[in-house]
Order: C-alpha cells, then sequence, then structure tokens
C-alpha cells in the first residue's frame, strides 16, 4: 500500500522476517511438540512491525533501560512468535530458540520476564495485559516520561472481565499514552469467537469504553506500520488497533481451522510451510 | 472474661489504620516512587491525607479489584512502588489469580494493603471477612506476608516496606489495639520478636492476637506456668529457628490468629515442627467455619480467640507433654 507512506521495500522486508516469525515459531512447536501454532501466525506481522519497523523503541543491549516502550502480550501463549521477534530483534541469540519448553529453559511455554530479557510481564492467563498496561500507562506518566505501552490481546481473551475494568481505567485517566492492539483472527480455542460468545459490534464496544478506535489489515505490514505511528490516535484517548487477521496465516493448511490453535506441526508440514512462505530458518 | 491487671498504658487502644496511613504519608514524602492505587476505598483505607498531598500519585480504578492488582504490577513496572489499599477480603479472594501471576510470580514490587481483615466486618458477615488471605498468600512463592500486632509495629512495617524486594502482603487491623511494643520498637522483617520470655509453653500469635496473647501469660503465670509469648508478625518467611527453639526449649507450642485454623500461622508452624521437631501444639483459630452474625468482638469471644481461650489451648499443651 504505497499510500500509507510507508518504503515498497521497507514492508517487503518486514513480510519477510515476519514470515521468518512464522516458520521460527512453528518449528519451535515442533521441537516441543506444544504450542499455539493459530495464533502465533496470525500475530507475526503485528510483532515484526513493532518490534523490527522501529515502532517500539527499545534497546536490546539495555533491556530495562527505564524509558523504554513497554510491549505485553497479553495473549502469553502465542509465545513462539513473540519469542521469534525478540530474538530476531537482538534481544538474546536465535540458537536459544531452539530450547523452547525444555527443561530449564528460558523460553517457558508462557512468558517470564525475571527468565528472558525483553519480556515486560508474566503472562499465560488472559486478561492480565491491559491491566498491567494501563498500570505502567500511569507510571509514566506519574514519572512525567514519554515512553509508550503496547498491548497485544487476543480476540477472545477479551471475553475476560478484567479488560474492561482495566480499558474503564484507561478512559478515565485518558492514557493517550496507551495502545491496545487486538489480534482479531475471529477463533479462540474451541471455536470461532461469534459462535462461542459473539464479540461484534467489538470496534463500537472499544469506542464505548473510550478509546479511539482504527482498524487495520493485520496482515499488512505497510499500513499496521502508517497506524502505529500515529498513536494516539486521537489526544487525551487511549488507542485501540483492531488489527484483522486470518489465524494460520500464511500457511494454508493452517489457515482458518479453529484445530490450529494448538496444533502441532509435523516434519512435513514444516517443509510445505517454509515453501509457501519463502523462509529458512537456520537455528 | 476474666480480669487482668493492666496499666492505664497498656489499656489505651490505637487504630493501625491511623498509624499505616501516616506511615504511608512519610514514605511518600521521601521517595517519589510511592504511590497509590484504592478501589473505591479513600475513606476505609483512610488515605483522604495522601490523596490531597499527593494527587499525582494516588490512583482509584473504581470498584476492580482484578485490574487493581494488574495495575499495581504496571506500576511497578514502570519504576514506581505501588500500595494497593483496600479491604483485604476483596483484594485477596477477588484477585487471588493477578496476586499469584501479576505479583508473586512476576516477583513485583507491589505491597497490598490488606485493610480491615479478620472479622473486623462483624456483622457484614463472611462475604466481607477475611479469615482465608494469611493461608492464601503466605503459600504463594515470592510473597512475603506481615500481620503487624499493634500500631507501633503496623508503622515499623509500613516503613520497611519501602526497601523490601519482591511482593508484600500487610493486614492492616481495623479493631482498636492496645499497643504490646515500645515506640522505639524496630520491625525485623522474616524474625520473631519475643515479647516476654518463659520455658513451660510458647504461646505464637499475631495481629490482633497478640495483646490476647500477652493476657494470656499473665493468667496462665497466676496459674504456676512460665509461658513464652513471641509474636510472629512475618507468617512469610517463618523464622523457623525461633519456632524449633521455642519446641525445643519450653516443649510446646500454641499459635493464635485471626482467621482459619488452616493454613495459616498454626499451619505453617505446624509444618515446620511434623519435619523438624515433632512437639504438641494447639491452633487457636476459627475452626473449618463462616462466623455467624455479630460484631467483631462477639466473634472473637464466640471462636475462643480471647486470652480464655489461648489460656486453655496452653493447658491442653502442657497436658499432652505430661
Amino acid at each position: 500500500m504505497q499510500d500509507a507512506g510507508y518504503p515498497e521495500h521497507a514492508a517487503t522486508q518486514l513480510k519477510s522476517q515476519a514470515n521468518w516469525i512464522r516458520l521460527s515459531a512453528m518449528t519451535m512447536t515442533n521441537h516441543a511438540q506444544l504450542g499455539h501454532t493459530g495464533g502465533d501466525l496470525s500475530s507475526a506481522d503485528i510483532l515484526a512491525t513493532l518490534y523490527m519497523g522501529g515502532i517500539l523503541r527499545v534497546d536490546p543491549q539495555q533491556p530495562r533501560w527505564p524509558e523504554r516502550d513497554r510491549f505485553i502480550l497479553s495473549k502469553g501463549h502465542c509465545s513462539g512468535s513473540f519469542y521469534s521477534a525478540l530474538s530476531l530483534r537482538g534481544f538474546f541469540p536465535a540458537k536459544q530458540l531452539r530450547t523452547f519448553m525444555d527443561p530449564l529453559s528460558m523460553l517457558n511455554g508462557h512468558p517470564d520476564r525475571n527468565k528472558l530479557p525483553g519480556v515486560e510481564a508474566n503472562t499465560g492467563p488472559l486478561g492480565h495485559g491491559l491491566p498491567i498496561g494501563v498500570g505502567a500507562a500511569l507510571g509514566a506518566r506519574m514519572r512525567r516520561e514519554a515512553w509508550r505501552v503496547f498491548v497485544l490481546t487476543g480476540d477472545g481473551e477479551l471475553q475476560e472481565g478484567s479488560n474492561w475494568e482495566a480499558a474503564m481505567t484507561a478512559q478515565h485517566y485518558g492514557l493517550e499514552n496507551l495502545v491496545v492492539i487486538v489480534d482479531r483472527n475471529r477463533i479462540q480455542q474451541g471455536d470461532f469467537t461469534e459462535t462461542t460468545l459473539r464479540m461484534e459490534p467489538l470496534a463500537e464496544r472499544w469506542r464505548a469504553f473510550g478509546f479511539a478506535v482504527v482498524e487495520a489489515d493485520g496482515h499488512d505490514c505497510a499500513v499496521l506500520h502508517e497506524r502505529l505511528s500515529r498513536i494516539p490516535f486521537e489526544k487525551g484517548k487511549p488507542s485501540c488497533l483492531i488489527a484483522n487477521t486470518v489465524k494460520g496465516k500464511g500457511v494454508p493448511f493452517a489457515e482458518n481451522q479453529p484445530a490450529w490453535h494448538h496444533g502441532v506441526p509435523t516434519k512435513e508440514h514444516l517443509a510445505a510451510a517454509a515453501s509457501e512462505l519463502g523462509v529458512e530458518v537456520e537455528w | 472474661m476474666e480480669a487482668v491487671a493492666k496499666t492505664t498504658e497498656e489499656m489505651r487502644l490505637h487504630d493501625c489504620r491511623d498509624a499505616y496511613a501516616e506511615a504511608l504519608e512519610a514514605i511518600a514524602e521521601r521517595d517519589t516512587r510511592v504511590c497509590v492505587v484504592i478501589n473505591d476505598s479513600l475513606s476505609s483505607a483512610k488515605l483522604k491525607n495522601f490523596k490531597a498531598k499527593f494527587p499525582e500519585r494516588f490512583v482509584n480504578v473504581g470498584i476492580a479489584e482484578q485490574n487493581m492488582v494488574g495495575v499495581g504490577a504496571g506500576l511497578a513496572n514502570a519504576g514506581m512502588v505501588p500500595y494497593l489499599c483496600g479491604a483485604a477480603c476483596f483484594l485477596t479472594a477477588r484477585a487471588m489469580e493477578q496476586v499469584k501471576v501479576d505479583l508473586a510470580y512476576s516477583r513485583s514490587n507491589v505491597r497490598i494493603c490488606a485493610m480491615s481483615p479478620g472479622m473486623a466486618y462483624g456483622q457484614l458477615g463472611p462475604t466481607h471477612h477475611s479469615i482465608e488471605d494469611v493461608a492464601w498468600t503466605r503459600i504463594l512463592p515470592n510473597m512475603g506476608v506481615i500481620v503487624p500486632a499493634d500500631a507501633v509495629e503496623t508503622r515499623a512495617a509500613m516503613l520497611y516496606s519501602l526497601e523490601h524486594d519482591g511482593p508484600l502482603f500487610l493486614r492492616i487491623a481495623r479493631m482498636p489495639l492496645p499497643d504490646v511494643h515500645e515506640r522505639e520498637y524496630e520491625f525485623r522483617f522474616g524474625k520473631a520478636d519475643v515479647l516476654r520470655w518463659g520455658f513451660d509453653v510458647t504461646l505464637m500469635a499475631n495481629g490482633v492476637m497478640v495483646s490476647r496473647a500477652m493476657d494470656a501469660a499473665r493468667m496462665l503465670e497466676s496459674a504456676g506456668v512460665d509461658a513464652r509469648v513471641v509474636n510472629m508478625s512475618t507468617v512469610k518467611p517463618l523464622d523457623r529457628e525461633a519456632v524449633l527453639d521455642a519446641a525445643r526449649s519450653t516443649g510446646g507450642i500454641v499459635t493464635a490468629e485471626e482467621g482459619l485454623a488452616a493454613g495459616g500461622l498454626g499451619g505453617a508452624v505446624a509444618e515446620v515442627l511434623a519435619e523438624e521437631h515433632p512437639a504438641p501444639m494447639r491452633i487457636v483459630g476459627v475452626r473449618d467455619a463462616f462466623a455467624p452474625t455479630g460484631s467483631a468482638e462477639f466473634l472473637l469471644e464466640y471462636f475462643g480467640l480471647t486470652p480464655g481461650g489461648i489460656r486453655d489451648a496452653a493447658f491442653a499443651v502442657l497436658e499432652k507433654r505430661r
């Protein structure tokens, strides 16, 4: 999308990095024989844009730099794509990814901030990331610091009421340094979200809770980059980006299949995915 | 209740909530990282002064405890030292997963000031009582648990809390209590505080039960029993050495707490004794029950959380040793 103003070659590179994140996550899941392939694949472009597109002001050399932007993966089960993105950004060597879920590995099934540099919050149970993000955004304000907080949630995750408690706080305090990104892949563990418990009208719900809402194709890195480069979407309001995604994106056999929520790819799947995605995972 | 000779000063009652609020203002004055999160609990948490003095470091998240605890973890991530101040019953039970994951597992530098714990809310009933909180919090790895005995210790523990590394759970009593400590008392985290030396039996208590244990010791003295009284204000980490020393040198232990007899201080002490030095023991607490209707004072009497109840438990321990 040239009109988004993001150079085409840069967007192409982000796409390729997102595809590396995809294949890396699938390889990790194959290694551990556990993981969440569907959500790893739907969130890959968002993570690539945040970490590799220069949206997040972080420094892998100083992971606890006080004025860094905070990224909180509220959908902590998508650790495969998250760890791959952190590694790609330089927080730790890619060869660590080989230890995913191994005994005593830093790469727990769900992220642990005390084990792995770049992780801000211990997530896994759903509905925890946004309250923590709201607290961090309030903290930045108290400290009169300019950093921002990005929280990536699932869509089914928004069935947890704690998200809406946090949303009310974000609205009340006008946290314009807070961005919620919803990975709107429309599938949760057991079924499609709209069959399980209707989420729509999701954008209207966020608006009603006081957020400035923008929707985007969650697989178009140029569009994502353009949207995330103009935070806050509206002065004085917290921002919500609904990223419309496809669960299992990029690998046709997994796309839009609830069974691939935590499907484990075989070696044959990995070979097919590598050829589909046009990348190699060398770690 | 039987009469116990006391001085006027011993009988004077103090509100631990005033001590906590003053200490909180003092540390906020000293350290700009100190901030407060409440859940609509402005008056019950006695924070009107704090809000007036430090409005920019004061957050009210409304009636939303899960969010409140997560917000605390986020503030800590931002480099602040947040104090979450609200009724103990809601802050623990309602937000237990956040307490476990966002605070304990994450090792967040967050302090929970659990207001009006135990059966302080009396007639409001078991929904508002918090007799489970110590059991729930003390089993969490990384979580420190402090149950101060009086206003002096409440203040001292609050002053200590600023330098503590990791999450802390502090119980702030609502019931006015007599001071068992001198004003100069220095709180030592994780250390038993021996209020009275004795060698026949040990009374180990915390919170509102400490002054009652002192009264029980006076009763026992008049019956010829030389009781040790230990204020075990830190439940986690428990001072195992003090427990073992009490078991070795006095032969038996009575614990007393304003909470369930299962899982709290009594449970913690029993775990140490069972593994290291089995000795006769009685646990004075609420035995597997939700309270009937009644004032806080009535309920303490009803469940035997009294000097007489502690004394009788001490006699039972002495009986077992024979």
